[in-house]
């Protein structure tokens, strides 16, 4: 069973049509890197693939079940989620409350305790933080924090937009290296949306790159990182 | 000094009803960034099912009960049937930015005639649930009841029985989340349309209870709410639209301030009064004045 | 300035069809029966007034439930010019407009910080709470109000010159110089810069316009006019009470408004003769439906809050703009 299939996606934004007859495949297991410049269209491919925008067409499968145009809340349940670029914890809830919203849809509670124990196995520092406001978190722990809210959703395939915006660059290593690790860990399917692509292809398997609404090259992505044209064009030296 | 004390109880228990219909309007607010002046029109529909029961029963209590429960569903009709129709169709032009503004006008002008031409004019009254009689205390009596009494118990344990619900419970989480940030709650499998309409509908039940109990010791007609709408939003304003414990505080000081002004100046400045207050937390502090660093706006 | 040369026909057309518009009124006012007459000078009153919210919420977007309060203020202020200072008639309406623009200056200030509901619902606070002031100042005639006696009509028109015809005529005169004032001030760089600010203060202000100070502007201008149609309205129904100016009346405003293309200037005649038609039908309707008093008292507001909802969800620019829409589709076929 192949894992997420992407044929002929459009994505209009409003009047924009953000991205153009894209396609492409994430093996089960595998980590894409989506690289391209600011306003290329990466946060809008992430917004289809959950739901969150709906003027699309083409198709996009996830196990060979059609998730385009699906509710967000309807995808969830079904093993997707997506961490969205920025601000993606919610600053007036504490992080205790902010990991239990990951679980929300659950009927059992005891499997979203169990789960977030988990998560707090992974990353610690939110352990230690449970009561305080999300608000007080550095940007690093607020990045763990809202990849961990993801994860007690137990997903499948987990969509994860720039998650290195505005930290610092030692910090940016730890997200990537955790990144890397809790997917061969638990064994998920990733499709990581980033603006730094070097970072990003060294931990995938699979890169991407799109410019203006449209995929300009993709490739395992050990030979997108010695192309030196590529280099040259996209990833800046 | 026995005057100060009586205007400060009497002065509670009518703020703590303003808490009710600023409490309501803020849930709605922080859920769907509508003020629902129709709030007013949803509370007097509800009040009128309630006199219907209670007045038939005789029981003032179960009025109330089938007050909430009206309260309820119309809540959750509005925002069902009326909102999400509003925001499909009102999307450009100069009027996009004032249609669910003036949506909620109309609606309110809508059930107000609605219930008119069903009951017409008339004030009625309610028998109240307990005594109006002032309490005596040594020589004489002193203007504050059991009935104030009962009404500043029933609102506080509404207000705790809410306080429970958002701190405690999923659901409350869910209507915080969905309230603060809708893409991360619905990114978090939160259904927010049916939120959306829970929060409605517990605002419209709210709303309900303000309605009987300001109408227990007062008559009713299709225009008796229309200035508990107005201290409402007065008292929401001073709490600052997103918070509701401001709101709660911003009612009770309304109230207190504005039974100091009927008691010691007349009731020719009651409403100067609060409309004053109202341009005054407008142009100083708009952000209300509970409101921390961090702010919305309209 | 170099644009003046090429205005000055286009005002000049402007002039010439107003006075045409004078003529053909005062010829259809001699033609119909009284009520038509009264219903005409009605009509003439609510142009004014939807002229005012046009201004205010169409071009400066600024939604505000308080023109009903400022055409109180005119009316009580003519009203007590009239009636205090035994002045000629039109210097009563000067005094309308005056009283009312300062007491919409002060409102503007206030309210120039304001957006959406909050404006919203402070201009509803003063609606709600405007006829518990007049009741409570004995110099405004509390409840039962003033009288405004405008006077009988120059004895040189004849015995035939009825009262209500003179009100007629008074008030038609007074709209059209209103309109063509208010087309001007909107077709002006003011208007232009309205429009701006509506909905786009920050990239305004980048601009160099002073918006809080234009919103003043619209506030001041808009309540003169409401200031305007209150005395009007008071001369017709020769009274000036809280109870003619209540909520109602702002509601059936914002709903003419609506209906007339909320920024649309020439839809103020088929705004206002829907607000004074929506009497005429409840009335045949009541009629036809029994239990007069209810019906009366409450359909004309059903009525209106229906066309409210209906238009602001479906046509929130005015029915006119649909139909454009729709006219504009059928080439294409």
């Amino acid at each position: 069973m192949s894992g997420l299939v992407v044929n002929r996606l459009s994505v209009s934004h409003g009047a924009i049509k953000a991205l153009r007859s894209v396609s492409f495949t994430v093996e089960v297991g595998q980590l894409a890197a989506v690289i391209g410049s600011n306003g290329a269209g990466k946060t809008t491919l992430l917004r289809a693939l959950s739901g969150l925008n709906t003027q699309t067409s083409g198709s996009a499968q996830w196990k060979e079940r059609e998730i385009l145009g699906a509710r967000p809340d309807a995808l969830v349940r079904r093993g997707i989620s997506h961490v969205s670029e920025g601000k993606s914890v919610i600053a007036e809830l504490s992080v205790k409350e902010n990991l239990v919203l990951g679980g929300i849809w659950r009927s059992k509670k005891s499997d979203t305790s169990a789960a977030i124990a988990e998560v707090v196995e992974l990353f610690p520092v939110l352990g230690q933080r449970m009561s305080q406001s999300a608000d007080s978190l550095s940007g690093g722990e607020r990045q763990m924090l809202a990849i961990g809210r993801a994860l007690v959703s137990r997903p499948k395939l987990l969509l994860l937009d720039e998650p290195s915006l505005g930290l610092a660059p030692l910090v940016i290593e730890q997200i990537f290296a955790t990144i890397d690790q809790l997917r061969r860990r638990l064994g998920l399917t990733v499709v990581l949306v980033e603006q730094n692509a070097m970072s990003a292809l060294e931990i995938a398997d699979f890169g991407i790159i799109i410019n203006l609404g449209e995929v300009v090259a993709s490739g395992k992505a050990s030979e997108l990182i010695d192309d030196p044209v590529l280099r040259a064009a996209y990833l800046g030296y | 000094m026995q005057k100060v004390i009586e205007t400060l109880l009497i002065g509670l228990s009518t703020g703590s009803i303003y808490a009710l219909m600023s409490i309501a309007l803020v849930l709605v607010w922080r859920s769907t960034r509508v003020v629902n002046f129709a709030q007013a029109g949803q509370a007097m529909l509800s009040t009128y099912i309630g006199f219907e029961i209670a007045s038939r029963s005789e029981i003032f209590w179960l009025g109330l009960v089938f007050a909430i429960a009206a309260g309820a569903l119309v809540g959750a009709g509005v925002d069902y049937f009326f909102m999400r129709v509003l925001f499909k169709h009102a999307t450009s032009g100069p009027a996009a930015v004032v249609a669910p503004v003036i949506a909620t006008l109309g609606l309110l002008g809508l059930i107000r005639s609605i219930v008119g031409l069903t009951w017409g004019g008339e004030f009625r009254s309610i028998k109240a649930p307990a005594s109006t009689d002032g309490f005596t205390v040594g020589d004489g009596t002193i203007p504050f009841s059991t009935l104030d009494v009962l009404i500043i118990a029933t609102v506080s344990i509404i207000l705790i029985a809410l306080a429970l619900l958002f701190q405690r419970t999923n659901l409350g989480l869910a209507l915080r989340a969905s309230a603060y940030a809708p893409e991360i709650a619905q990114l978090a499998g939160i259904r927010t349309a049916r939120t959306r309409t829970i929060g409605w509908s517990i605002a419209g039940g709210v709303g309900g209870v303000a309605g009987m109990l300001v109408t227990s010791n007062n008559f009713l007609s299709p225009y008796s709410l229309d200035l508990l709408l107005v201290f409402g939003f007065i008292a929401a304003v001073i709490g600052g639209l997103e918070s509701m414990a401001g709101s709660v505080i911003g009612a009770l000081v309304l109230g207190i301030g504005l039974t100091f002004i009927l008691n010691y100046v007349g009731t020719s400045l009651v409403f100067i009064g609060g409309f004053s207050v109202l341009i005054l937390v407008l142009l100083i502090k708009p952000d209300g004045i509970m409101a921390k660093g961090k702010a919305r706006r309209a | 300035m170099e644009s003046w040369p090429r205005a000055r026909p286009a005002v000049r057309k402007k002039i010439a069809l107003f006075i045409l518009l004078g003529w053909v009124l005062l010829i259809i006012g001699d033609r119909v029966d009284e009520l038509r007459v009264y219903q005409g000078a009605q009509m003439a009153m609510y142009t004014i007034a939807l002229a005012s919210i046009v201004l205010l919420t169409g071009y400066s977007g600024q939604v505000s439930l308080g023109n009903g309060a400022m055409m109180a203020v005119g009316g009580y202020g003519a009203a007590l010019t009239l009636n205090n200072l035994g002045s000629p008639i039109w210097f009563a309406f000067l005094m309308a407009v005056v009283c009312a623009a300062l007491f919409g200056a002060l409102l503007g200030t206030a309210a120039a910080r304001l957006s959406g509901p909050y404006l919203a619902g402070t201009t509803l606070a003063l609606a709600v709470g405007l006829p518990a002031i007049a009741n409570q100042f004995k110099f405004l005639g509390g409840e039962p109000g003033l009288l405004f006696d405008v006077g009988f009509p120059p004895e040189r028109f004849g015995e035939e010159f009825t009262q209500y015809k003179w009100f007629f005529w008074i008030s038609t005169f007074i709209a059209l110089i209103a309109l063509f004032m208010t087309s001007n001030i909107l077709s002006s760089r003011f208007g232009r810069t309205w429009r701006g600010i509506r909905g786009h203060s920050l990239a305004a202000e980048l601009c160099g316009v002073h918006s809080s100070r234009m919103k003043i502007l619209a506030f001041t201008v808009s309540s003169a006019l409401a200031g305007l149609a209150g005395a009007v309205l008071a001369m017709n129904i020769s009274l000036v009470a809280p109870g003619a100016y209540a909520l109602s009346l702002s509601f059936a405003l914002v709903t003419g408004a609506v209906l007339a293309g909320i920024s649309s200037l020439p839809g103020v005649v088929f705004g206002a003769f829907i607000l004074v038609a929506i009497p005429e039908i409840a009335d045949a309707l009541a009629g036809r439906l029994g239990d007069a008093d209810k019906l009366n008292h409450y359909l004309p507001g059903l009525i209106v809050s229906i066309l409210l909802i209906l238009s602001v969800i479906y046509a929130p620019n005015g029915p006119g703009e649909n139909l454009r829409k729709h006219l504009r589709k059928k080439p294409a076929r």
